[in-house]
């Protein structure tokens, strides 16, 4: 049974229709890629899923339940961990920090604990930090534990906000134009990471990406949106050779 | 010499209001980014709330129900204002702003201004027009050091704010709530993929900045024990002021501009016509804040993602 099921989804903006009868299925372990020229409602997609916008028509299952209508915070905690386009990071706070919050949900100790500072408290920080180290070594950001996020380069940045979601423990990540704004070291790296994380925690992976190539190379499924509808979907290979997507993306000057 | 040190002490007390006050409002502003105008007058409803319930702890005492000092029930009072004005505060945010919070700004603002203004009258209708005295919980004693007179209240409120203030500084810094409170003064998009309800951690910020603005206002009737519906209004204006030179997201700046506020109108006092006060006291502010028009600490405020 697939994890994400997306049925028939329509999302509309006043009179606006921003996405038009989307379908998605994506089972554990899989990555997906969305590809798509700006303003075709990607990222509107994964608002949709995560709970930022609510559907016009259609549903949201994951792992069989009914998610549209739930609060963000109610969706995340359910195993949907998410990424930004223009990294959404905390700035001046500590990369430590960052992830220590995705932790929130699940640190037991109250303001007593907090304020006497209880074994318990103890316990649980060490057990936090140790999981929020281990994964920053995952991201090969480890040594920047302790830096403030705006001091660092655009590419650990963006490993920062995947640290983040990943924290969370998600099921599926979904990661919003990965590699914008990267130059060709830092896709390299990317693209390693992304591979890494993968295979090590096992999760499903959904990302919207611009570079075709990028895609290609880590996706076994590939969806082209055009104007909120899907004009074509396959495997990387076969996308690529589809005359329709040809037209609406690769022909427009892109990669 | 002993001029300069008596009026450092006052200027200590009437700083101690100033930075409670503006804590509440630094906090409200930095993680929701909504001026709540209404805040003076939850100073105003947390002295009333005190005289409340400090009719009860003392009727129950004196017909020996509770058989209390007099500081525990001032203890007791000033914790139970605090407790009961969150309710307030909390009750403000999920009326008030809650609804509002994808309308613009200026729509947010004038609704702190309507609810200032429905607290204010709220109380007139419900108790009426005469002053309200605050009960003598503990008797006046006065210390002379070096020339400089202290009353035994002066020292209770300078050290309840300093206290109240630290509390604060450890919550936002060092417990989870905090940490969701600093990420929140930065966006509401990712704090919910944290699992965070953004409308929770808004209860909280509301919760707790109205505690503190209730224990101001039970230090304020120690020392000045006249209570009137519009007391909160100006405090209020003045508490938003120390709470932008603070600087955004800084427990310790919203106190130490609290204070500096305190020791400039004082001070300015001490040499020229108190007349002449606020009109050169804020004339100097206004000077400060041309040189540091982002405060004194914390993040600047400009350049901000919300979504």
């Amino acid at each position: 049974m697939p994890f994400l099921e997306v049925e028939h989804v329509t999302h509309q903006f006043g009179g606006l229709r921003a996405v038009h009868d989307y379908n998605l299925a994506i089972e554990p372990g899989h990555i997906r890629g969305l590809i798509g020229p700006n303003g075709a409602g990607k990222t509107t997609i994964f608002n949709l899923i995560t709970g930022i916008y609510n559907p016009t028509e259609g549903n949201v299952r994951l792992d069989g339940t009914r998610i549209n209508g739930l609060a963000p915070h109610r969706i995340a905690s359910m195993g949907i961990g998410r990424t930004f386009q223009n990294l959404l990071l905390w700035r001046h706070m500590n990369v430590l920090d960052h992830v220590k919050m995705a932790h929130f949900s699940r640190i037991r100790y109250g303001l007593l604990g907090a304020v006497l500072g209880t074994p318990r408290r103890h316990r649980e920080e060490r057990e936090i930090e140790d999981k929020a180290r281990t994964l920053l070594e995952m991201l090969d950001i480890g040594h920047l534990a302790g830096q403030a996020v705006t001091n660092l380069p655009y590419g650990a940045q963006r490993r920062v906000e995947m640290a983040r979601a990943l924290a969370t423990e998600p099921k599926l990540l979904l990661l919003d134009e990965p590699t914008a704004g990267m130059n060709p070291d830092e896709l390299v790296q990317i693209m390693e990471i992304i591979r890494r994380v993968h295979r090590e925690l096992n999760l499903a992976i959904f990302l919207i990406e611009h570079r075709m190539r990028f895609v290609m190379e880590l996706c076994e499924r590939i969806q082209t949106l055009v104007f909120g509808e899907v004009i074509a979907e396959g495997t990387p290979e076969e996308i690529q050779n589809d005359p329709k997507v040809i037209e609406a993306y690769l022909g427009s000057g892109n990669e | 010499m002993s001029l300069f040190l008596q009026n450092l002490v006052n200027a200590l007390q009437w700083g101690s209001f100033y930075a409670l006050i503006a804590l509440g409002y630094s906090m409200v502003y930095s993680i929701l980014m909504l001026f709540n105008f209404a805040h003076g007058d939850i100073f105003m409803v947390g002295a009333y709330i005190g005289v409340g319930v400090a009719a009860v702890l003392l009727a129950a005492s004196a017909e020996g129900a509770l058989a209390l000092p007099p500081w525990a029930i001032l203890v007791l009072t000033i914790l139970l204002a605090m407790v009961l004005t969150s309710f307030v505060g909390m009750l403000v945010e999920r009326i008030g702003y809650r609804p509002l919070r994808g309308a613009p700004r200026a729509s947010a603002a004038i609704t702190g201004l309507m609810i200032g203004i429905i607290l204010e009258t709220g109380n007139l209708a419900l108790l009426g027009a005469q002053r309200i005295r605050f009960p003598s919980l503990i008797d006046t004693t006065v210390y002379e050091v070096a020339g400089v007179f202290i009353t035994n209240t002066k020292i209770i409120i300078v050290v309840v704010a300093l206290l109240l203030a630290a509390g604060m500084h450890f919550f936002v810094h060092k417990t989870k709530w905090g940490l969701a409170m600093r990420a929140m003064a930065f966006d509401y998009v990712a704090v919910p993929l944290m699992g965070v309800s953004v409308n929770g951690i808004a209860a909280l910020t509301f919760a707790l900045g109205s505690a503190l603005a209730a224990a101001a206002g039970i230090l304020y009737a120690l020392a000045y024990p006249v209570l009137d519906p519009y007391m909160g209004i100006v405090f209020g204006w003045k508490a938003f002021v120390a709470a932008i030179l603070g600087g955004r997201v800084s427990v310790m700046g919203a106190t130490l501009a609290g204070f500096l506020l305190g020791f400039i109108e004082i001070f300015v006092a001490m040499i020229f016509p108190s007349t002449l006060r606020d009109l050169i006291a804020y004339s100097i502010v206004l000077l400060i804040l041309i040189v540091r028009p982002h405060g004194f600490f914390g993040e600047p405020y400009s350049a901000r993602l919300r979504l």
